[in-house]
C-alpha cells in the first residue's frame, strides 16, 4: 500500500503538467476549464496526501 | 465620517482584536526559553495547520495572485497555487515529521543546530547563518511595504473621501488623505513585535489561527461582493457567468504560458523545506501525528484562497469594470497590477465592507511576518550567543530577554530599510523562494543519504550561492522580471540551475571525501 500512496504522487505530478491548455470551455458556466482542471488537481492532492497519512505514515 | 476615515477607524479595531487575543495568549506561558521559542512542543492539529498555511500565505497569495492573474491570466493557478499543494504537503510529509523527530529527541529549536550536528561541523552555521538571514529580510520588506501601502491606499481617495486629506494630501487622487504608507508600514511592525514580543511563538501561533481565518472567510465575502457588483445579475451564480463570459480566451486559457516555464516553476515551492520559520513551526507540534491535518488539508486550503482571488483578476481585464476611476498605474503608465485587488474592494464595496477586506488582507501578510521577525531573533540568540558564549552562563529568563532583544533589533531595521524605498523588492520574491528552493537537497540529503559529508554540504551551498549570484547579476539584479534561461530553445526557471548545481556539487564531492562518524550514523540513522 506505501508504494501505491508513492505511485499516487507521481501520477498527480504528472497529471498537474497539457490537454486543457488553450481549451475555453467554462465549467458550470463559469470557471475557466483550465482553473477548473487544477482546482481538480488541488482536492486530488488533499486525498492523495489522506491515503499517505493513513497508510504511509512514517515511523 | 469619510469613507477612508470608516476604513481606517475598522483597520484599527482589527489591529486591538489581535493584539487582545495576543495578551489572553502570553497567559498561558510557562516562561521558560522552550516555550517562548517552541511553544514547549504543545500545538495540536488544528493550530500547527493554520500556523503553517498562514505562514506559507502572504500577501502575495491575495494581493499577488489577483495581480498575476491579470497579467497573465488562469495559468498562474497551476502554476503557483496546485503545484504548492503538492509540494508544500510533500515537505511537510517528508521533511517535517522527521525534523520534528529529531528536534524533540535532541532539544533543537533552529535548522543550524540540526546541520551542525549531523555535519559534524560547526563551521555550516558560520556558513549557512547568513546565507538563511539574508534570503529572510527581502521577504520580510516584501510584507512591511505591502502592509504600508495596502493602508494607505485603503484609506486614501480623492478630495475629501480620504482618512486624512488636510493632515495628509497628495497628487495622486487614489493616497490622497490616506495615511502615508511609511507611518501604515510603523503600524504594522509595532503590532507584530508587541504581540511576538509579549507572546513568543505561543502567541505567534494564536495570532497566525486567526488572521488565518479571518483572511480565509474575507477573501470569500470578498469574492462574493465583487462578482455581485461587476457581473450585475439578480442571482450570484448568474453574476458569476456573467463575469468570466466577459474573459478573453487569451486570460482564460494558458495558450500564451511557456509549458517548459509551467514545469520548472515546479522546483519553487521546494523552498518550504528550507525556509527557517516553518522549520521553527515544525518543531512547536506535539506529535507527529499533529501533522497529518497539515498534510491533508494544505492543498484544499490554498484552493480556497486562490481560485476567487485568480477569477477576480481576470475579471479584472474585462470591459465589466467600470472606466472610472481608471485602474491603477505605476509612474511608467502601466496597470499596477498589484494594486488590482485593493482597488476592485474599494470601488466596487461600501466602506465598512472595505475596511474589513483591508483587515484580511493584513492579516495576510502579518501571519507570515511573525513567524519570519521570531525566527531570526531566535536564529540570533540561539546560533550566535548561546552557541558562542555558551548556553550555560544564561538561565532561561536571561535566553528569552536575549531573543526579545533581538526581535526588537530585526524589527526596527527591517522597517529601516523599507523606508529606503527599494521598489524592486517585489521583484525578489522569486529570487529568495529559488535560493531557499536550491539549498532543499541539502535537507533532503541530511536526513535520508548517510553518505552525505561535511565537504559536500559546503560544496553544495557554495555552489548555490555562487550560481544565485550569477544568475541574479544576469537579471540585472532582479530587475528583469521574466528572466529565464533558454536551454536548447525551452524557457527555463533560474531555479533549475542553480538547484542542478546545488544537487551535483553536493554529491559529487560527498562520494569523494570521508563518510560521517559511525556515532553521527547511529544517532540520525538509528533503523540501520
Amino acid at each position: 500500500m506505501k508504494y501505491l500512496v508513492w505511485l499516487m504522487v507521481i501520477v498527480l505530478i504528472i497529471a498537474h503538467q497539457n490537454w486543457n491548455w488553450d481549451d475555453q470551455t467554462l465549467v458550470f458556466g463559469f470557471i475557466p476549464i483550465g482553473l477548473a482542471y487544477h482546482a481538480g488537481i488541488s482536492i486530488a492532492a488533499s486525498i492523495v496526501w489522506f491515503l499517505a497519512a493513513s497508510f504511509a505514515w512514517p515511523k | 465620517m469619510s469613507p477612508g476615515l470608516t476604513r481606517f477607524v475598522i483597520i484599527i479595531v482589527y489591529l486591538a482584536a489581535l493584539l487582545g487575543l495576543s495578551v489572553f495568549s502570553s497567559r498561558m506561558s510557562r516562561g521558560t526559553k522552550s516555550d517562548y521559542l517552541l511553544a514547549s512542543h504543545s500545538i495540536g492539529p488544528f493550530l500547527l495547520l493554520m500556523s503553517l498555511f498562514g505562514t506559507t500565505m502572504t500577501a502575495f497569495a491575495l494581493v499577488g495572485s489577483t495581480g498575476e492573474a491579470f497579467k497573465e491570466g488562469i495559468g498562474v493557478y497551476g502554476m503557483l497555487a496546485s503545484s504548492s499543494g503538492i509540494i508544500h504537503s510533500l515537505c511537510f510529509f517528508l521533511i517535517g515529521v522527521k525534523v520534528w523527530g529529531f528536534g524533540y529527541k535532541y532539544g533543537y529549536t533552529t535548522q543550524i543546530q540540526f546541520f551542525r550536528d549531523r555535519l559534524e561541523s560547526d563551521m555550516i552555521g558560520v556558513l549557512l547563518f547568513p546565507i538563511l538571514v539574508g534570503l529572510v529580510i527581502p521577504y520580510l520588506l516584501i510584507g512591511v511595504m505591502a502592509g504600508g501601502t495596502v493602508i494607505e491606499t485603503m484609506t486614501g481617495g480623492p478630495g475629501l473621501t480620504g482618512a486624512f486629506p488636510e493632515m495628509f494630501p497628495s497628487d495622486n487622487p487614489g493616497a490622497n488623505g490616506g495615511l502615508p504608507s511609511q507611518y501604515g508600514s510603523l503600524l504594522i511592525c509595532a503590532v507584530v513585535l508587541i504581540y511576538v514580543f509579549f507572546g513568543g511563538m505561543r502567541g505567534t501561533a494564536w495570532a497566525n489561527t486567526f488572521q488565518t481565518l479571518v483572511f480565509m472567510v474575507l477573501g470569500v465575502v470578498t469574492f462574493y461582493f465583487i462578482a455581485m457588483k461587476l457581473g450585475g445579475q439578480d442571482s450570484f451564480m448568474e453574476s458569476l457567468k456573467a463575469c468570466s463570459e466577459a474573459v478573453s480566451a487569451e486570460k482564460a486559457t494558458r495558450a500564451d504560458m511557456s509549458k517548459s516555464k509551467f514545469f520548472t516553476y515546479l522546483l519553487v515551492p521546494f523552498s518550504v523545506g528550507m525556509f527557517p520559520h516553518l522549520f521553527q513551526h515544525w518543531l512547536t507540534a506535539k506529535s507527529a501525528n499533529s501533522f497529518k491535518l497539515p498534510v491533508v488539508a494544505h492543498p484544499v486550503f490554498i484552493m480556497i484562497v486562490w481560485v476567487p482571488c485568480v477569477l477576480i483578476g481576470i475579471w479584472a481585464t474585462t470591459s465589466l469594470v467600470p472606466a472610472k476611476p481608471p485602474l491603477p498605474t505605476l509612474p511608467n503608465g502601466v496597470v499596477n497590477a498589484n494594486a488590482i485587488l485593493p482597488f476592485l474592494v474599494k470601488t466596487q464595496t461600501g466602506a465598512a465592507l472595505g475596511g474589513l477586506l483591508t483587515a484580511g488582507i493584513l492579516a495576510a501578510i502579518m501571519s507570515s511576518l511573525d513567524s519570519q521577525f521570531l525566527c531570526v531573533g531566535t536564529m540570533f540568540s540561539t546560533d550566535i550567543v548561546s552557541h558562542y558564549f555558551g548556553k550555560d552562563k544564561f538561565d532561561d529568563k536571561t535566553q528569552v530577554l536575549i531573543a526579545r532583544v533581538f526581535i526588537i533589533a530585526i524589527v526596527a531595521i527591517t522597517y529601516f530599510l523599507s523606508l529606503q524605498g527599494y521598489k524592486s523588492v517585489f521583484a525578489m520574491g522569486v529570487w529568495c523562494f529559488s535560493g531557499f528552493a536550491s539549498l532543499f537537497p541539502l535537507v533532503f540529503a541530511a536526513l535520508y543519504w548517510k553518505r552525505l559529508t561535511k565537504a559536500g554540504a559546503f560544496a553544495g551551498v557554495l555552489a548555490t550561492v555562487a550560481s544565485w549570484l550569477f544568475l541574479f547579476q544576469k537579471s540585472g539584479f532582479g530587475s528583469n522580471r521574466k528572466f529565464t534561461i533558454d536551454l536548447a530553445g525551452y524557457e527555463i526557471m533560474p531555479v533549475v540551475a542553480i538547484f542542478a548545481c546545488s544537487l551535483i556539487a553536493m554529491v559529487g564531492v560527498s562520494l569523494v571525501t570521508k563518510p560521517p562518524s559511525d556515532a553521527t550514523l547511529a544517532r540520525f540513522f538509528p533503523e540501520s
